[in-house]
């Protein structure tokens, strides 16, 4: 029979319950949980509840390891926040990780260099207010050339990731200790000058507030303000936006000068906060994995906290896994993957519904 | 004078691997598809070509080393197909946007390449390094008799088989897209996909087409630096930043593979030029290493100032296409 | 007779949800003839033929193709049937060469044979005397270059019947007598060729036979050499409709904007608006009358500082008696200089709203720079909003609801509503009840008049003559950029303005 109407036809949803397109995401979430099990026990052989267990182990199992999970969500979560701005204007910044960098440079420049002459909380107020000018400084680059010559600004960004990667070994030649190692070591490891103090015992209680500040922030700022509301009609249509006088060339500037600061503010997060030190990997991708929790997560925070924690967790998890087993680190990076590709993936079942060609002898 | 030979050959030791990556990009772009999962796909082409000749030569007692080769091209192939056609899946049907799919698939190429690579020798129950010179010594052999030939020899012919194929690919694939009726469509197809549309031509079909071929491609550049670069191993990260360079080279090249043939020299030489400069600090050199990039945003932003429109991206890059939505 | 016709219809419909744009069409085209087809925007000439090249499918009745009836279901359908359309918008590839887009998607050898290709399209081109180079790049031509290309593309695949949508649009009179005499030379190498227009000279120029629809319908069709300039305008417009919207005469006019020679040219560098001059008076309503195209949009824009003008200058005169230069200021400058000027643009949801913000965030549009505060005010917003929804009767579940989601007519009553909202001065409006139902277009008609009464200078862009007539004190008509006249819109006919909009009316007396 030669039937002109195809088997599936997709078609655009009018719009979604709340609920139902979290149960979608729900669904590929636990779908995307059952096939990293099969991928790990395939490769481990081992009993896929004790794969899970060791994986919940690894990511809460200890006080210390549930506060590195809290870490490092609060650092993918600030990243994808400071993307958010840009994006919400559908200026797709990819160089988050050259703004972490830079600002990550930034920071490890003052608390080796100015840790003798001032008291630890200026240090540290002026180490924040460095890095978020260097990742100003490195978005505001691209945005200058976008908003005057309309450069592609996803390849610019794309490529300013590793100008920043060499300039950060650049620096590393001079910062390094000790000698010949090629890497700078704990910086200020005997007077802890640059660190985040302690708050109630806890090593990164302040990484915690300060990133919850920043999200309050932004999000005041995208949702109350007038530069917000600029940003948001910018994004949806640059023709509105010269209609409503609103000057385009300016809000994609100052836009990307605000998702540069908070990148390179994540830069010094990184170094004072958790590593302290510098190298090329401190970045170590989330300026990447950032971009896809801020665009699966609509940009809504709630949603942004949700989608960060369970990436790390299943990361740090895996990583425990790895180690249990005597395979390397990057087992996490395919779980991560694999966890990706569903959630991006159900996002079209939220969008799109499917009309399956119903049997016309059945009927 | 030897100097420069050494690094004119050097310099091609390094750009060919970019060179398979940005042809293959190349032909994934002309669809208007920017797949930003190139260096992902080049890491998953070279462990998987790695893991096909390994296990090959574990089975055997006396592995010969053109099977084990046909092997690791066959897997290469296969794994970094699947890469596209996974991404294609995400972009073209599901309609995820090009940029998230993009990233994810680096990010997940990249730990599979070296957890693989890590890991793959223990999981098989040996020790240490992966390693496979017998199907090495297929990929590194040189053309006998012209490579003895000296200086022109030590120039143009003591490279390993995929250095000649990658030269060929790029020629090729320029003979494909300016001279053939499938190239005119595929241009078609990235840079206006409605207009195609309307004169007949399937844009999803095309769209699929060549960006599995280009990450098939593209994987090659892989295979290539693990098998006659490393000599059969895998080195953790040491593929580097070769893949976001491949996806330079596509702009310096202008979106024309013959000009990466020349470009993927450039950014071969550029790369470790810091190696060959008298007079340079260790600082000095890290910032000789950023040139490759530093030329391609200045390429970038030259391109955007209005030229010649067809050497710009092609026009609907990144966008994807949904004919309804008209 | 006896011999079949190249194409017959037989009461083709064709519906587009509640609106008839094709009701019962019954038409023939002759085999080797040049067929006009006349009618007003909206009279549904382009979606009688989007018919024939499968863009749409008919509702009802039957197509013949050489006496043969037929199913079009496709443009591939149609090209196997001969038929082949040039649009009004080009689909061309920009970076392609002229030969290389005139193969493109066909079947044939994998490696192209360019240089068969061009002798073929160099054949073509002499034999109907085009002007065409197969290897210029698109990028490089000019709109009647490009026209050639397309008309190039149909004939390449062996078209025997080619239709064009309002091919003299874009052209130069120079372009345009170039293409009639391509046109001559198909018709005598024995095709048939229907033609899409409103210019009644062209009409009588080029074709053997026009047939003319009114607002969907099929009115008749006549042999050219039996037509007059008036029989044809006649028939296009048809008898005057008598709406009943209530019209005040204007109390005490005063200058309110004063367009001095204004020039824009488009991207393409042709001139789309030339020379325009007018005044525009508080407590009037003046209307500007022409085909789609000539020049509305640009001359509107140009006084909301929208666009670019090659020269000229645009002055607004206040009620406080001071005058201010508007043009070569943008929106934001005109604005705080405390000239009001609201604009409901043609576009309503790519200029005048965003379609996935919600009603109250649309509101803001206007609104949000108000204050001193960094934070944008929703309260008075929303409040706007409620009240517009309130008044204008609009159809929405909420304010929270995008307006995207919302009909056509709901749509505009908003844009209009918040224009009129932030009592302005000058009131632009284009193209106000297209797409409305009647009791949405009365509700607009009635919020027009009370603006004029209350003082506010109301420029109306419609393409309803019925309305324009019955609405404004004064219509101006714009003809391919150029302002042909300004009528007294209470003594002035609607065959006079008919004229004068398909340039019918040239060397008439010109107002100053």
């Amino acid at each position: 029979m030669n039937n002109k109407e195809p088997f599936v036809r997709m078609s655009k949803r009018d719009g979604i319950s709340f609920g139902k397109a979290w149960e979608i995401r729900l669904g590929a979430v636990i779908l995307s949980l059952i096939v990293c099990a099969l991928v790990i026990v395939l490769i481990t052989g081992q009993n896929p509840i004790d794969v899970y267990k060791g994986i919940v182990d690894g990511a809460v199992g200890t006080n210390r390891r549930a506060w590195v999970t809290i870490r490092e969500t609060v650092v993918l979560l600030l990243v994808a926040i400071g993307l958010t701005p840009a994006f919400k204007m559908k200026f797709w910044n990819i160089g988050a990780e050259g703004q972490i960098l830079m600002g990550g440079v930034a920071a490890a420049a003052f608390m080796i260099y100015f840790s003798e002459s001032m008291p630890n909380w200026l240090l540290l107020i002026v180490t924040f207010v460095a890095s978020a000018i260097a990742g100003l400084l490195w978005g505001l680059l691209p945005a200058i050339f976008k908003a005057y010559f309309n450069t592609n600004e996803t390849l610019f960004t794309l490529m300013l990731n590793y100008v920043a990667m060499q300039i950060v070994t650049f620096c590393i030649v001079f910062w390094e200790n000790p000698t010949g190692s090629n890497t700078v070591g704990i910086i200020n490891s005997a007077t802890q000058k640059g660190w985040f103090p302690s708050i109630f015992g806890n090593a990164y209680v302040l990484n915690v507030i300060l990133v919850a500040l920043v999200t309050i922030g932004v999000y005041i700022y995208m949702k109350y303000t007038k530069q917000g509301y600029e940003i948001s009609v910018v994004g949806e249509s640059q023709n509105t936006a010269r209609y409503a006088g609103i000057d385009v060339k300016r809000v994609i500037i100052r836009t990307m000068m605000i998702s540069g600061a908070i990148c390179g503010f994540a830069g010094a997060l990184i170094v004072n906060g958790s590593s302290h030190t510098i190298s090329t990997s401190i970045a170590g991708g989330r300026g990447f994995t950032a971009i896809i929790v801020a665009w699966m997560s609509k940009f809504n925070p709630v949603a942004m906290v949700i989608v960060s924690l369970f990436l790390v967790f299943m990361q740090q998890g895996s990583i425990q896994i790895a180690s249990q087993f005597g395979l390397n680190e990057n087992a996490s990076d395919i779980i991560t993957g694999i966890l990706l590709f569903f959630l991006i993936g159900c996002e079209f079942f939220v969008n799109y519904k499917l009309e399956f060609r119903k049997n016309k002898k059945e009927d | 004078m030897t100097l420069i030979f050494t690094f004119i050959q050097k310099a091609i030791g390094q750009g060919i691997a970019i060179l398979f990556g940005a042809t293959g990009e190349i032909i994934t772009e002309k669809s208007g598809n920017l797949n930003l999962g190139v260096p992902g796909i080049m890491y998953m082409g070279g462990i998987a070509g790695l893991m096909g000749a390994f296990f090959y030569e574990n089975s055997t007692e006396n592995p010969i080393p053109i099977v084990g080769m046909i092997i690791a091209i066959i897997c290469c192939l296969l794994a970094s197909a699947l890469g596209g056609l996974l991404y294609s899946f995400l972009t073209i049907t599901l309609r995820v946007n090009q940029n998230v799919v993009g990233l994810s698939l680096t990010t997940f190429g990249t730990g599979f390449g070296n957890f693989f690579g890590g890991s793959i020798s223990k999981l098989a129950g040996g020790v240490g390094q992966i390693s496979v010179m017998t199907t090495a010594s297929a990929f590194q052999a040189k053309i006998p008799g012209l490579s003895k030939i000296p200086v022109i020899g030590d120039l143009l012919f003591s490279y390993g088989f995929l250095t000649y194929i990658a030269i060929i690919i790029s020629l090729c694939a320029t003979f494909f897209i300016t001279k053939t009726r499938a190239g005119l469509n595929l241009r078609a197809v990235g840079e206006d996909p409605a207009t195609a549309d309307a004169a007949g031509i399937n844009v999803s079909k095309y769209k699929y087409i060549a960006t599995v071929v280009g990450t098939s491609i593209a994987g090659l550049g892989g295979l290539y630096f693990v098998m006659e670069y490393l000599g059969g191993t895998w080195s953790n990260n040491g593929f580097g930043d070769r893949g976001w360079l491949a996806v330079a080279l596509v702009i310096l090249a202008l979106w024309n593979p013959t000009n990466a043939i020349w470009g993927s020299l450039v950014f071969g030489g550029l790369y470790i030029l810091y190696i060959y400069m008298p007079g340079l600090t260790r600082a000095t050199q890290e910032l000789c290493k950023m040139l490759p990039y530093v030329v391609t945003i200045i390429v970038l932003i030259i391109t955007s100032r209005r030229n010649k429109p067809e050497n710009q991206s092609p026009g609907s890059l990144g966008n994807a296409y949904f004919r309804e939505e008209r | 007779m006896g011999e079949v016709n190249a194409i017959e219809l037989k009461g083709v419909t064709k519906r587009f949800g509640e609106v008839v744009a094709n009701d019962n069409i019954n038409m023939t085209l002759r085999k080797g003839e040049i067929l006009s087809i006349l009618g007003e925007n909206g009279s549904g000439k382009t979606t009688l033929m989007n018919m024939l090249s499968g863009i749409y499918f008919p509702d009802e009745g039957q197509i013949f193709v050489n006496g043969e009836q037929v199913t079009i279901r496709s443009p591939k359908d149609a090209f196997s049937l001969g038929i082949g359309m040039i649009h009004q918008h080009f689909k061309l590839i920009n970076i392609l060469t002229a030969a290389e887009n005139i193969i493109l998607g066909l079947e044939g050898a994998p490696i192209l044979k360019m240089d068969e290709v061009r002798k073929q399209v160099n054949d073509l081109t002499e034999r109907y005397g085009f002007d065409l180079n197969p290897d210029q790049k698109i990028y490089d031509m000019s709109v009647s270059e490009k026209q050639t290309v397309e008309i190039m593309k149909v004939l390449y695949r062996g078209a025997e019947i080619l239709i064009l949508d309002e091919p003299t649009a874009v052209l130069t009179p120079q372009e345009t007598e170039k293409l009639f005499a391509v046109l001559r030379n198909m018709r005598a190498a024995g095709k048939s060729i229907i033609i899409i227009t409103h210019k009644l000279n062209e009409v009588l120029e080029i074709s053997d036979r026009v047939a003319v629809l009114r607002k969907g319908t099929y009115v008749d069709t006549v042999e050219t050499k039996d037509a007059t300039v008036d029989s044809l305008t006649e028939m296009m417009v048809g008898e005057k409709v008598t709406l009943d919207i209530e019209r005040t005469e204007p109390v005490s006019p005063k200058k309110r904007i004063e367009v001095r020679g204004v020039t824009v040219k488009n991207t393409e560098g042709v001139t789309v608006l030339k020379d325009a001059s007018f005044t525009a008076n508080s407590n009037e309503i003046l209307g500007i009358a022409g085909i789609a195209g000539s020049g509305q949009k640009e001359l509107l824009e140009s006084i909301a500082g929208l666009q670019v003008m090659e020269h000229g200058e645009v002055l607004y005169f206040s009620p406080e008696g001071v005058t201010e230069k508007l043009s070569e200021k943008k929106p934001e400058e005109i604005r705080s200089l405390g000239v009001t000027l609201s604009f409901v643009p043609e576009d309503r949801l790519g200029m005048g709203l965003v379609g996935s913000m919600d009603l109250t965030d649309n509101m803001m549009l206007r609104s949000y720079k108000e204050g001193k505060s960094v934070f944008a005010d929703r309260k008075q917003p929303r409040d706007l909003a409620e009240e517009i929804v309130e008044k204008l009767e609009v159809v929405t579940p909420g304010v929270d609801t995008p307006v995207s989601r919302l009909s056509g007519g709901n749509v505009q009553k908003i844009l209009v509503g918040r224009e009129i909202a932030s009592q302005p001065n000058v009131l632009m409006v284009a193209y106000p009840v297209r797409g409305l139902d009647i009791n949405s277009s009365y509700t607009i008609y009635n919020l027009l008049n009370e603006q004029k009464n209350k003082g506010v200078a109301v420029i109306c862009v419609g393409e309803d003559l019925d309305v324009l007539l019955e609405l404004c004190d004064k219509i101006m008509v714009l003809s391919a950029g150029e302002v042909v006249g300004i009528e007294d819109a209470r003594t002035t006919t609607k065959e006079k303005l008919g004229l004068m909009m398909t340039g019918g009316h040239k060397g008439g007396k010109k107002h100053e």
